[in-house]
């Protein structure tokens, strides 16, 4: 049976994709972990992530975890990250007065604002809470069976834009339109919470236990 | 396209088991709440929130294994509220499951605690929930409390600014009750949740009082609501999620189908 390691860094609740990776896949070995010979082991990582940054990143380094993601992503072996998990592969992002992230991936994290609007004018909420529309902007064995323009739960403030145009896997509306989506070679990532969205979120995850990391 | 606005039903579990009745057709458990937390995700629920009205200690366990079932099987995001008055419990229920918990009395006596879980935990997990009565006379401007113990235990808080306080504290999401309406079926309180959406830059979920689907939609497009959340009417068939979120689109409001 395939393993996958869950990256634990001790931000937030690993527990709502550890269930949801089990019930699509019953059977699969979950570590949620990390210990480095975990995840070099799993078939598989997911770097989850919620939270501030600033205290992620931090989590990161003093881990070893920075390492352990770099190392994953070059190993050719499939890597999904999600939320903050997604942000902190980018190079910085502009929370708590600027943070460096992994630089994995060139792209910034922005600041959604406080007077975000939409385009009648009227005022919107940050953070960006609930369920929003994500166009599919390539063909992607993570996107099989599932609809273009599903609706994916999300909850964040800061949002990605990536540098290179040939990595965004789907994108999003919310007064800006931004990236929610990258995929490259092996890797996926996510703004979205796939545990968190249901059918289209689960069959995201079930097509990540499937994926082989080739395109 | 954009956003939706949310349907959130709410459950009141007392030891493990839903109370206040819940009369699905067909349901096989009517007091089940991981049952019944199913059977609202599979009609299209874009949440859940569970509200624990368990008095003692040990009916907290039950609380605690109660979330965890349902967690294995609910794949939308579910709120747990009631009793929420250390980072213990926050800490407990995060791990059994939960993605966000709700916080109510708590934070009245101990504003400070808002903005220790914040930290702690992140806003995006912080729900604080407002208890608001109007006490403006007829002929005033209309002005809200915030009351406690279900509505019986007057605060002297404006709602409003406590409402802006919380979300400065580092609240991620308020969930408001109107104590007058709260169970009367005759609609929310339009005014203070207009004038708490229009006061704070986070989510408003407005609650208490649904009797039809036209309230829901006055909710949102009155009240500036975000999410609308509601027990009875779905709980009992008068309607059901999706009779509400087609009446919502007909009324030209975004939801997720």
């Amino acid at each position: 049976m395939s393993s996958i390691a869950v990256i634990d860094y001790g931000m937030g609740n690993l527990h709502s994709v550890a269930k949801a990776l089990e019930h699509v896949q019953p059977g699969v070995e979950v570590r949620v972990t990390a210990d480095p010979q975990q995840v070099r082991d799993a078939d598989r990582v997911l770097l989850p992530g919620v939270g501030a940054i600033r205290d992620c990143m931090a989590e990161i380094r003093r881990l070893g975890v920075d390492a352990e993601v770099a190392e994953a992503i070059r190993s050719g072996k499939p890597f999904l990250g999600i939320c903050v998990g997604f942000q902190a592969l980018m190079d910085s992002s502009e929370e708590n007065g600027g943070v460096d992230c992994l630089a994995e991936f060139p792209g910034q994290v922005k600041f959604f604002g406080e007077d975000l609007q939409d385009q009648q004018g009227q005022s919107l909420k940050v953070p960006h809470m609930g369920w929003n529309q994500v166009k599919q902007a390539c063909q992607h064995p993570l996107w099989d069976g599932i609809a273009d323009l599903s609706r994916f739960y999300f909850v964040h403030s800061y949002y990605v834009r990536l540098a290179q145009a040939g990595q965004v896997a789907a994108t999003c509306e919310y007064g800006v339109p931004f990236d929610v989506a990258l995929a490259h070679k092996n890797v996926f990532a996510v703004q979205f919470h796939p545990e968190k969205s249901q059918q289209a979120g689960l069959k995201l995850l079930q097509n990540f236990l499937n994926w082989d990391g080739q395109l | 396209m954009g956003l939706a606005k949310r349907i959130i039903p709410c459950l009141d579990v007392e030891n493990g088991r839903v109370v206040k009745g819940v009369k699905f057709l067909d349901i096989r458990d009517a007091g089940d709440p991981v049952e019944i937390a199913r059977r609202y995700e599979q009609q299209g629920a874009d949440e859940i929130t569970f509200l624990d009205i368990t008095a003692s200690h040990e009916g907290r366990d039950t609380t605690v294994h109660t979330v965890e079932r349902m967690a294995s099987e609910v794949f939308i995001p579910l709120t747990v509220g009631g009793g929420i008055r250390t980072c213990d419990d926050i800490r407990r229920m995060l791990n059994a499951g939960a993605d966000k918990v709700s916080i109510n009395t708590a934070a009245v006596f101990n504003p400070e605690f808002v903005q220790q879980a914040a930290e702690r935990f992140g806003s995006q997990c912080i729900v604080v929930a407002i208890d608001a009565k109007k006490v403006s006379a007829p002929g005033e401007p209309e002005r809200w409390e915030i009351f406690t113990h279900g509505g019986r235990k007057p605060t002297g808080l404006d709602a409003v600014v406590w409402a802006q306080k919380m979300v400065s504290l580092g609240a991620g999401e308020i969930l408001l009750t109107s104590m007058d309406q709260d169970g009367m079926k005759s609609g929310f309180d339009l005014g203070v949740t207009r004038a708490i959406s229009e006061a704070v830059h986070v989510p408003v979920i407005a609650s208490g009082g649904v009797g039809t689907l036209d309230h829901l939609v006055d909710g949102i497009l009155e009240g500036k609501a975000d999410a609308v959340l509601a027990a009875s009417i779905f709980h009992f068939n008068e309607y059901t999620i999706p009779e509400a979120k087609l009446y919502m689109q007909s009324r030209g409001i975004e939801v997720r189908l």
